[in-house]
């Protein structure tokens, strides 16, 4: 392995966007010694004793905030938990508020997942510790994207050249917007694939292929990311599709569309599945699928962001 | 001021001789005992000793792995650069095992504190020894001393020891660089 002099170029993790190839590159080679780690009888190392990092989720998550806690206590940080339920911010403090209160408490990295898009983006501008999005409304969740590449990588030898659709909620998914960057800053190719309704007008500008029928889509990648309805985020006033059954119909993966395929392709989802209706469980179990090692990569990958980022703060200068 | 060649390739190879003949006295048939090299310069002479080992007793099986001891340093938050870690790879367990660590240069002994302490991650070996190429006396930070010793050597703190490696494209010899050198 090549000898890094160089850490990661920023000092916190608010999107891909953000992130130049070279971040990209040895967050993922970081991630494969974590992954060694992870692999070993005790599983942990003392590297991050002192590092205090506060897990803030405004909204729900059971997957990400396990995972980002599990890969602070693997790495020896000590680790507060905050969900905004049962706390303060239902009395009506602000989010600086609220922040700023638990820095006061020397925490030197937060991890924080909010319903606002920018909501990660607007607290670095108040507060001096190191933020990670752990997912930021329908806008960036940077951790998933980059373990999705990792699982790629780890599946098909690398990332570089291969073809990957995306299906499903494209408007609502912060997943598929990470997804976007940081595949294509990898050198895959990327396609959205749903239904006119659930795909952003201008996706083009990305640099994505949009197609709107799935067994068209499927024949032409390597792996299809399956996403799920976000129907917490869609406006309630709008009808997207006409009937879930109709959406599952038109888009959703059953094993004899993926059987009838020229070629095995990769089946991933970022969870929670909906099982029947994006992807159906026999699919979803399948051999072709690498959903559960997506979780495991999960741990490793953060890790890796969170060794890296502490480190990058370490040495602003 | 230029560079000292403190070991050239001739007595690298009659030193590389001596320590695997030393450890074959103490080892035997290595069958109760395993060398680790630590990453990442050590790796080179681990991998130089082990084949020497293994070419002189060919039947004898020596288990042989690398550890990484950068999550285990104590500098992680004054080191002048960032640590990015390597590859560990030891695949098997070191429970009741006579272990060898081996580096290159002994110099503050912190790097080994570090290896020592992701070496019992794997088990509890029976007795860990510490082979090392130079040692650097008299600059100890740490009460950890060598068992077997290629060149032991005095230098000022100024002075940095550069090993080098035929298998690192290099050639096989040992410098002693002063500071107006180091690149």
């Amino acid at each position: 392995m090549k000898e890094s002099n160089q850490g990661l170029s920023v000092q916190h993790l608010l999107g891909i966007k953000d992130l130049k190839r070279n971040d990209i590159d040895l967050i993922l080679q970081q991630a494969d010694l974590f992954k060694e780690v992870l692999s070993r009888p005790i599983k942990k190392v003392p590297s991050l004793r002192d590092v205090t990092v506060a897990n803030l989720f405004f909204e729900n998550s059971t997957r990400t905030r396990l995972s980002f806690e599990l890969a602070e206590k693997r790495l020896s940080a000590d680790v507060v938990n905050f969900s905004a339920s049962g706390s303060s911010v239902k009395k009506g403090e602000t989010l600086v508020d609220t922040v700023n209160n638990i820095l006061a408490m020397k925490v030197d990295m937060v991890v924080m997942r909010h319903s606002a898009p920018g909501a990660c983006v607007f607290l670095q501008r108040h507060i001096g510790a190191s933020i990670i999005n752990a997912g930021d409304g329908t806008h960036e969740h940077p951790t998933q994207a980059l373990l999705d590449a990792y699982s790629i990588r780890e599946k098909l030898g690398s990332v570089e050249g291969k073809k990957v659709v995306i299906v499903g909620d494209i408007t609502h998914s912060r997943v598929a917007l990470s997804n976007i960057y940081c595949l294509q800053k990898l050198g895959a190719e990327v396609m959205v694939c749903g239904p006119t309704t659930l795909i952003p007008k201008h996706i083009q500008s990305l640099g994505v292929k949009v197609e709107h029928n799935l067994r068209k889509a499927l024949e032409w990648c390597d792996v299809a990311n399956m996403l799920r309805i976000q129907l917490e985020r869609q406006d309630e006033s709008v009808r997207y599709f006409p009937s879930l059954r109709e959406y599952t119909m038109q888009y959703g993966l059953d094993k004899k569309l993926l059987d009838s395929l020229p070629k095995k392709i990769v089946v991933m989802h970022p969870g929670p599945i909906n099982r029947g209706v994006e992807i159906t469980s026999d699919v979803a179990d399948s051999d072709q699928s690498i959903i559960l090692e997506q979780v495991e990569n999960g741990v490793a990958v953060r890790m890796a962001v969170i060794y890296l980022l502490a480190q990058s703060r370490l040495h602003k200068h | 001021m230029g560079q000292i060649t403190l070991i050239d390739s001739k007595l690298l190879n009659l030193i590389l001789d001596r320590l695997c003949y030393q450890l074959i006295e103490n080892h035997n048939d290595f069958s109760q005992s395993a060398i680790i090299g630590l990453q990442p310069r050590g790796v080179f002479l681990a991998e130089h000793i082990v084949e020497r080992l293994r070419s002189i007793q060919p039947k004898s099986t020596i288990l042989y792995g690398v550890l990484d001891p950068t999550f285990y340093r104590d500098d992680f938050r004054i080191a002048n650069r960032p640590l990015t870690g390597h590859r560990t790879d030891i695949q098997f367990s070191l429970e009741n095992k006579h272990v060898v660590l081996i580096d290159d240069v002994l110099f503050s002994g912190r790097t080994i504190r570090a290896g020592l302490e992701g070496l019992l991650e794997f088990g509890r070996p029976q007795k860990v020894e510490l082979l090392t190429l130079i040692d650097r006396r008299f600059t100890r930070e740490l009460p950890i001393e060598p068992n077997y010793i290629g060149k032991s050597i005095d230098s000022y703190d100024n002075q940095k020891v550069k090993v080098m490696w035929k298998k690192d494209g290099g050639e096989d010899k040992v410098l002693l660089l002063t500071e107006s050198d180091k690149q």
